[in-house]
């Protein structure tokens, strides 16, 4: 395993920038591998019905989605906790879909870890709040 | 009805042992756009110390949702999936897991309080190994909306 050299880390660094693009196939795939089958995440009908502005992505996908960049930089084994809060839904367009946007900044060196902190956003808006990565930087 | 507030503290029995896939691991990968060697290829996994290909951090959710069932199956809960949104979520990992992990989950209820209409219910469930080794916490908070009125 590479280290990450921690000693030319500085808060405020990005690490990692990456775009994510969801369909509605992306969202179909999603509901397969978790096991997540609200209908919400694939039927318009029933987003409709239940008053939302479309089909959503699943926020479990954004969140697992929006930590890749960091997962790809430091390392899958280093990732020791990751928190996010669900802001704001992501409509996902039957034909255009969605982008996100992810930027992941050194939020706080600690003792053997640091704390990145994702920005998640959809256009102007942020999607995810208080999204944070505790990863091991001391292996 | 509302969610009962002596829901907090209740402790749910484990769930059944969830054998961890190596192709599942890889499909669940695939759908969070994880690319990482280590979670599709065995040899670069073991190359990096692992038994086997290592799912993503956010894997967990899937056995996590076991125990969400448990929840919203229990009557005097008064947890209903339909008024339900996901307030927040986190996992705290021992450990990666692996694939060929047995892993069970256990939920417990540790917070129910009322929020302008609706309740916020907060529950942890910790995942153990066959050796009933600790190895991811996830965390999530359940906000259940009020009924119309």
């Amino acid at each position: 395993m590479s280290g990450i050299d921690v000693a030319s880390l500085e808060v405020g660094q990005v690490v990692a920038e990456r775009e994510l693009a969801f369909t509605r196939e992306s969202l179909v795939r999603y509901a397969g591998a978790s096991g997540d089958f609200n209908p919400i995440h694939y039927r318009d009908d029933v987003a409709a019905a239940v008053g939302l502005p479309g089909v959503l992505a699943h926020g479990m996908l954004t969140m697992g989605a929006a930590v890749q960049p960091v997962v790809d930089w430091a390392g899958p084994s280093r990732i020791l906790d990751y928190q996010v809060r669900f802001t704001r839904p992501v409509v996902v367009d039957p034909e255009s879909g969605a982008t996100l946007h992810v930027l992941a900044k050194v939020g706080q060196l600690g003792e053997g870890t640091a704390r990145i902190d994702l920005t998640v956003s959809a256009g102007d808006s942020t999607v995810l709040g208080k999204a944070q990565v505790v990863v091991a930087t001391d292996r | 009805m509302p969610v009962n507030p002596e829901l907090q503290g209740k402790q749910y029995p484990p769930t059944a042992p969830y054998l961890v896939g190596r192709e599942k691991v890889r499909e669940f990968a695939r759908a969070v756009q994880a690319t990482h060697p280590e979670h599709h290829d065995v040899e670069a996994a073991r190359a990096a110390g692992h038994a086997d290909v290592i799912a993503p951090p956010t894997f967990p959710i899937v056995i996590q949702q076991l125990t969400w069932n448990q929840l919203l199956e229990d009557e005097s809960a008064g947890v209903v999936l339909e008024r339900i949104v996901h307030g927040d979520q986190r996992f705290t990992a021992a450990r990666p897991i692996v694939a060929g992990d047995e892993l069970s989950a256990q939920l417990t209820v540790t917070r129910v309080r009322s929020l302008g209409g609706n309740d916020m219910v907060t529950c942890e469930t910790r995942v153990t190994d066959a050796a009933g080794e600790h190895v991811v916490t996830a965390t999530s908070s359940l906000v259940v909306a009020g009924e119309a009125r």
